[in-house]
Parts: structure tokens; sequence; C-alpha cells
């Protein structure tokens, strides 16, 4: 089993689920330069965070365009996980291949700071480690990272069991003030509607060892290798 | 023929522009009353086309694929010829 980490000029997290992958869950995976076309040789691919193309025109619109994207698409089609992370999401969102749009914070500003994450459904390949309801700690950092959907799209993703995680204050409830950036309905991450392709704006791979704060982070990656593991 | 094309893309009407907000905040501090100020980008394009129609259909279609997001914007083109 590889997993492919794709890296745009700009990304800079890939190094970090690198790191992730390898030492700390000890699977197979490699970094992608997105002049790249063939990924025959993945089970499955991550999109890191980072400011790919400086964010020029929308932050992931020039990457979302690279030929890499196609090759991707077609994973996605033939069923194989992918996950986006931060810029990852926007990149995913903007190819087309996760629905809605993510638009500046509504307090426009950076935001680097721990969050708390509910579980809404344990039934996708990135979430079968968690149980359903689970509160996580994974920290976000972004500036876009506003979701946004149109009406119809914000229902069918939900009557689908789609969105994944919601921004939560410690009990678990989805009030205002624990959405840094006022994402509509709290959303911190979704999936597509076959399940494989997950993206979020929180950033596992940041809470994937103790010293690190949290380890919630981890599950995410273990549940996607288990997945693979399954095929 | 050579053309020049403005592009501009705004935020559909509804939709949060925290950026406008600010600069609204902030001319409030300047003591002028702004009833509300909309951010949007330009963009201009260089382009050779047959002719103003045609240069018009290339250009929709680099906002469709590219310069703007149907999600969340509106885009309108403004087209001249060059001499």
């Amino acid at each position: 089993m590889s997993i492919g980490i794709v890296q745009f000029g700009g990304s800079n997290c890939d190094l970090d689920v690198l790191h992730v992958l390898k030492d700390v869950i000890g699977v197979d995976a490699e970094l992608v330069w997105y002049k790249e076309e063939n990924l025959e040789r993945f089970e499955g691919i991550v999109i890191p965070g980072g400011f790919s193309y400086g964010d020029y025109l929308r932050a992931g619109a020039i990457a979302a365009r690279t030929p890499i994207m196609t090759s991707v698409k077609g994973m996605a089609e033939a069923g194989k996980p992918v996950i986006g992370i931060c810029n990852g999401f926007q990149v995913l969102t903007e190819s087309g291949l996760l629905e809605g749009a993510l638009t500046t914070n509504n307090y426009p500003k950076f935001k680097c700071e721990s969050t708390l994450l509910r579980v809404e459904s344990t039934d996708t390949p990135f979430t079968s480690k968690f149980k359903k309801g689970d509160v996580v700690s994974i920290p976000i950092a972004h500036m876009e990272g506003n979701f946004y959907a149109d009406e119809l799209t914000l229902s069918s993703l939900e009557d689908n069991a789609q969105v994944v995680f919601r921004y939560v204050d410690k009990n678990g409830k989805a009030t205002d003030e624990a959405n840094p950036n006022g994402s509509q309905e709290n959303i911190a991450g979704i999936v597509s509607a076959k399940k494989n392709v997950l993206g979020m704006m929180p950033h596992p791979e940041r809470a994937s060892e103790d010293i690190l704060g949290s380890k919630d982070g981890i599950k995410i990656f273990e549940s996607m290798v288990e997945f693979i593991s399954s095929q | 023929m050579q053309y020049q094309a403005d592009v501009t893309i705004e935020l559909k009407s509804g939709m949060l522009d925290p950026e406008g907000t600010t600069i609204k905040r902030a001319l409030e501090h300047l003591g002028y009353k702004a009833e509300s100020v909309k951010t949007a980008k330009k963009y201009t394009i260089d382009l050779q086309a047959e002719s103003i129609h045609a240069a018009r259909e290339t250009v929709e279609e680099m906002c469709q694929k590219l310069i703007a997001n149907p999600i969340i914007h509106n885009y309108s083109i403004s087209l001249r010829e060059l001499q």
C-alpha cells in the first residue's frame, strides 16, 4: 500500500503529513510533484495544506486546474480515498470534487488556533475509528475557511450525511462562539456523495502525536489506512 | 483584431463581504457615512479574436472555467477593441 501526497508550489504541510503516515503510523507514503500525472501506484491521496500558487486568484483555484488533479479525479471516481486538508479542501471544492466553496473568514483574519470538532458520521473511510458524537481537538490555520453552499446543496449535504465534522464548544454544541470562521452550520469538513473524498479545514497532521497536545487527528489517517487495507 | 476585456468579479448578493464591512467601519472612524462597501476584483485581459463577438465568447469561457467561482461570484465583462 502506498499513499501519495500531492505537492504544489506553495504546499507547506506536505512533510508533516508524510511524517505522520511514514514515521508515526508506519505506512508507505510518497511526495508527488504536481507535474506528475501517473498516480496508478497509489491507493490513496492526500492534498496537504499550504498556499498553493500563493493563493492567487482564489485559494486553491489554480492548483485545482493542474493536470495532476485530472488524475486525482480519476482516482476519486474509482472509489479510492482522497483527503484534502485546509488548502487541500479549497483545491477539492475548486476542482468540483466536493460541493460548496470556502470564502474569507467572517472576521477577515488568518486564524491559527485549537478547535473542537464533533464527529457527525463514522460511515466514511476517514472516520471509522471514531464514535459518532466524539468531540476531538484538531487545530485550524486559515484565512479562507468559511464554508458556503446554496440552500439546496446544504440540505442535500445534511440529508446524505456528508457533513463529517462540525465546530463545537466543549459541551459538543455547535454554537456561534465555537464557529471560528462563520461557516454555515459550523461545517468543518464534508465528504463527497460517494463518501470517499474528504475535505476539512482543520489540520489532523498537527494533532497526531502526544507531543503536539492532541492525538485525535491520527484516527483520520488510521481510518484511511484501514479502509485501504480492507479493499 | 486586438481586444481588451475588463472582467469584474463580485460576491453574489447576500454573501458576507468581511473585507467590505471592515473598510466601511474604517470609513466611519474617519467620519464618513457609507451605507455599504462591497469589494470586487478587476482583471484586464488583452486578447486576439476574429470579432468582438468571438472575443466575448472566449472571455465568458475564461470566467466560467477559472476566473470566477459560480458558487459565490457574479461577473461582468466590459470589452473594447484596441487600435
